[in-house]
């Protein structure tokens, strides 16, 4: 007998809530606009400059300690935090201790950073530098910037995509998702003050990828069935689409997320940031091509005259034989 | 029907099988690394037992691309360092002096004596004498610029001249400017390679990152400090005669002269003519030594005409001292005690081993043109490299169980094909990866990982639309080809929109970030390779042995 996460025939109604869930969305993104212009965001040094160093011992991390050797060297704000990971041997204790960028120095001169490893060895004489990492205030803005440019980029890039093979309804319908992924994410990020960086953007435009191909699949079946029931009112063609693709849905979301989680679990705490950003990601992806970007399409309403074009649009694929 | 020509079963087996051939070194890579160097040896030129026995680690016949670790996951270190191009302005103005000098002198009648000013970066001034000169001395001067090259193809003179009372002030054009920068670049990052190079490092990343950076990433290197000793100083080397001495470090020098301290004795100066005799630029050789007292010195050696101004400047000046000037501090001033015509001699200051060492690498590398500055610095420790790699492992594999149980228990014998399907999908990842050069990164496994779920997504669209036609279809034979065809439109739109972020990634980012992109990308090619091709190839040898009546998906 075969695992079945979702029946055969299912028949959910998902605009029922339509007008919960949408404003709920809705409501969530103008929050996370807020919390982003209010809270702002915790940026690592690759957006504000700085440095971080991660230390390594095998005895345990007083950060008191650590905090009291470091302040004397009057390196203004430093932020001092024990790491804790299930992937770390027993007698090992990992501390990460970030340095804000000096004013007028455009990267911490070296002397800092030897300053500041010579006074934790004499609170820890077994301390090591796993790492030490230094960006400057002029690279940190470039950084910026170009990051911006790589969301706004792919977002253009991909709503220009879908709209050459769909209707343009469908593009907006998508790009709305996309932004509303976008927006929850960051606002995530500013009300729970976790660390902004170049990977945190990395797993934005991942985020912005999967949540577009999971908004594809279910545009796809709505042209096939929009062409199969040409009577069939929009929101009803909508609906059947949907439920023709949630149980593929489901399967790649939890695919995905299976894999996710082992990375989560397993893979350190260097990358499980980056990680779970994308794990948000997905669960957000998938909501939103169910609930945002019908909901959109809806809206707008789609012209339905196939009468006049001799070849519906998107088919052009179908001929390939394997 | 369900018919795939054999000449394209076997195309699909044969990339199958690149796939798996290219990726078993990586199994085996302490072994392939070893066996790898040992051949860039005896390429060289160089054979012993050692060698040879590296080189048998691994069968020649078999393909020797390893996948390139990424310095988060082998250690190492990361600088950007900015060339600071405007340095080389005041040189090229410096240089431009004699030749304004004579074209003036000669025309003293009209223009009258002719002065030097103190001069910027940015500016050579020179004050006349004669104020009514000035028309004629600024078109002597325009005279002597020369048209820059540019893409543009028209030739914009390299100078600017313009007169303030009676001071012609000559600076560079934007033109020019520009010219000078990109060959400074250039020069600085051949330098820099070579300095490198000469430390002895496996495989370092030297790129030129915009107009004015420099990129380097060296695996292995203990800490950026270490790098930037290597590469830091830009070593310009120069034997000037000595003025005088002073201890005062706000003594006028006096014009055409310079103040430089001394390196080894602290508060000491000294007045050096400000035009060298001889620079690096003419050493030919400089290997580490030890002076007649058994001190670590570095011994050079001046191409001819170097040598020969060396020689006529020391015998024209028995008796009086020159310096020996790097990076504008006095090493030493010894005082010439004969004509040293020979072409070679020997630096002594109080070095260290390591320091002589150094030194030698530097000056046989040749000098910087000009300063660098550092934008960013990353240190990697090798062993949380190693544990990331193993940290990345073990994730890959819980995530690859984790996706086979659940694709099994879902869909039956179509699941086990999906799996051997993902297998093959891994394995040509890694083929690509190495076959490519591409550096995998922390990010780089996330991305593997991701691509593992999300390759499943192409299989289980078209096994999820096969059951759908099985609802309606005549037969399963029929399904199954129309589960591949209906299905393949949504398969290819959503993969398309992906790679467009993966390109954009790769585009914008840089290190991990990048690392990520390559994989996502490879990924999505493999995976939809796999899925569309591999599966239905299986799918139909089965369907074709056992011809079943009912098929279950």
């Amino acid at each position: 007998m075969r695992m079945r996460l979702v029946p055969d025939n299912t028949n959910f109604n998902f605009f029922r809530a339509a007008r919960v869930t949408f404003g709920a969305s809705a409501v969530l993104v103008i929050a996370s606009v807020i919390a982003f212009f209010v809270m702002g965001l915790n940026f690592g040094i690759d957006f504000r400059g700085g440095t971080t160093i991660r230390t390594d011992s095998t005895n345990a991390v007083d950060v008191a300690e650590y905090r009291a050797a470091i302040d004397p060297l009057g390196l203004g704000d430093v932020v001092i935090t024990q790491v804790f990971d299930p992937t770390f041997a027993a007698d090992q204790h990992v501390a990460m201790i970030r340095i804000q960028a000096q004013d007028g120095q455009e990267s911490i001169s070296q002397d800092i950073v030897g300053n500041v490893e010579a006074a934790l060895q004499t609170v820890d004489p077994a301390i090591t530098f796993a790492s030490v990492e230094s960006v400057g205030p002029k690279v940190s803005g470039e950084l910026i910037s170009k990051a911006v440019y790589a969301v706004l980029a792919a977002l253009v890039a991909i709503v220009a995509y879908i709209w050459l093979r769909f209707e343009w309804q469908f593009a907006v319908g998508a790009v709305v998702a996309l932004i509303h992924d976008v927006a929850v994410t960051i606002g995530l990020w500013a009300v729970f003050q976790f660390k902004f960086d170049l990977a945190t953007i990395a797993a934005l435009l991942t985020i912005v990828g999967y949540s577009i191909n999971d908004t594809v699949v279910v545009f796809d079946r709505a042209r096939e069935n929009l062409i199969k029931f040409k009577q069939m009112p929009l929101i009803e063609v909508l609906n059947l689409s949907a439920n023709e693709t949630l149980s593929r849905t489901i399967m790649t979301s939890g695919t995905t997320l299976l894999a996710l989680i082992a990375l989560l679990v397993l893979g350190g705490d260097v990358i499980r940031g980056f990680v779970f950003a994308i794990t948000w990601g997905i669960v957000v992806g998938t909501y939103s091509s169910i609930y945002v970007a019908k909901n959109i399409v809806l809206m707008l309403g789609v012209k339905r005259d196939w009468s006049k074009e001799k070849k519906p649009t998107g088919n052009q694929f179908m001929d390939i034989d394997a | 029907m369900l018919h795939i020509s054999r000449f394209r079963q076997l195309m699909i087996l044969l990339a199958c099988l690149a796939g798996v051939v290219f990726t078993l070194p990586n199994f085996f890579y302490g072994r392939v690394e070893s066996h790898n160097d040992a051949v860039k040896l005896v390429d060289a030129g160089m054979t012993s037992d050692e060698i040879a026995a590296d080189v048998a680690l691994w069968p020649s016949f078999l393909p020797s691309n390893l996948v390139n670790l990424g310095l988060d996951l082998r250690g190492g270190a990361h600088l950007l360092a900015e060339v600071q191009v405007q340095e080389a302005y005041g040189a090229t103005l410096d240089a431009m002096w004699p030749e304004v000098r004579d074209v003036l002198a000669a025309e003293r009648d009209t223009i009258g004596f002719v002065t030097r000013e103190e001069s910027t970066a940015e500016a050579l001034r020179v004050r006349i004498s004669e104020a009514a000169g000035m028309e004629r001395a600024l078109e002597l001067v325009r005279g002597l610029g020369q048209p820059v090259a540019t893409l543009t193809g028209a030739g914009a003179s390299n100078i600017t001249v313009s007169a303030e009372g009676q001071v012609i002030s000559i600076g560079l054009s934007e033109a020019e400017k520009l010219a000078s920068d990109d060959r400074v670049v250039k020069q600085a990052l051949e330098i820099i390679r070579r300095r490198i190079d000469a430390a002895g490092t496996r495989e370092p990343a030297i790129q030129r990152q915009g107009d004015n950076r420099i990129l380097i990433q060296v695996p292995g290197a203990k800490s950026a400090q270490e790098l930037k000793d290597w590469i830091g100083t830009t070593a310009q080397l120069t034997f000037n005669s000595v003025v005088g001495r002073t201890t005062d470090s706000n003594a006028n020098p006096g014009v055409g002269n310079i103040l430089a301290p001394s390196l080894n004795e602290e508060g000491s100066y000294y007045i050096l003519e400000r035009n060298p005799v001889v620079t690096g630029e003419e050493l030919v050789d400089a290997q580490p030594s030890f002076d007649q007292n058994g001190l670590p010195a570095v011994s050079f050696r001046f191409n001819p005409t170097g040598a020969r101004a060396f020689g006529q400047y020391t015998s024209e000046n028995v008796g009086a001292p020159f310096a020996i000037v790097l990076d504008n501090e006095v090493i030493s001033a010894p005082t010439i005690r004969q004509a040293i015509t020979g072409g070679s001699g020997i630096i002594s200051g109080s070095f260290s081993i390591e320091e002589s060492t150094n030194l030698a690498v530097l000056l046989r590398a040749g000098a910087l043109p000009v300063g660098l500055s550092f934008l960013e610095e990353r240190t990697i420790g090798p062993e949380l490299g190693a544990d990331s790699v193993k940290a990345g492992q073990i994730a890959a594999l819980a995530g690859f169980a984790l996706i086979m149980i659940f694709m099994a228990l879902t869909y039956g014998l179509f699941g086990w094909i999906a799996n051997l399907a993902l297998v093959i999908n891994v394995a040509m990842i890694f083929g690509a990866l190495s076959v490519l050069g591409a550096t995998l990164t922390l990010p780089g496994i996330a991305g593997i990982v991701l691509t593992m779920g999300m390759a499943v997504d192409a299989n289980v669209l078209v096994f999820e639309r096969i059951r759908e036609e099985l609802k309606t279809a005549k037969g399963p034979a029929r399904a199954i080809e129309l589960g591949y065809e209906r299905a393949m439109s949504a398969i290819v739109d959503a993969n398309i929109t992906t790679i467009i972020t993966a390109a954009i990634l790769w585009f914008v980012g840089s290190g991990p970030v990048r690392g990520f992109a390559t994989t996502l990308g490879i990924g999505i090619v493999t995976s939809v390779f796999t899925a569309l091709f591999v599966t239905r190839l299986f799918i139909v040898w089965w369907f074709q042995r056992r011809r079943p009546k009912t098929i279950e998906v």
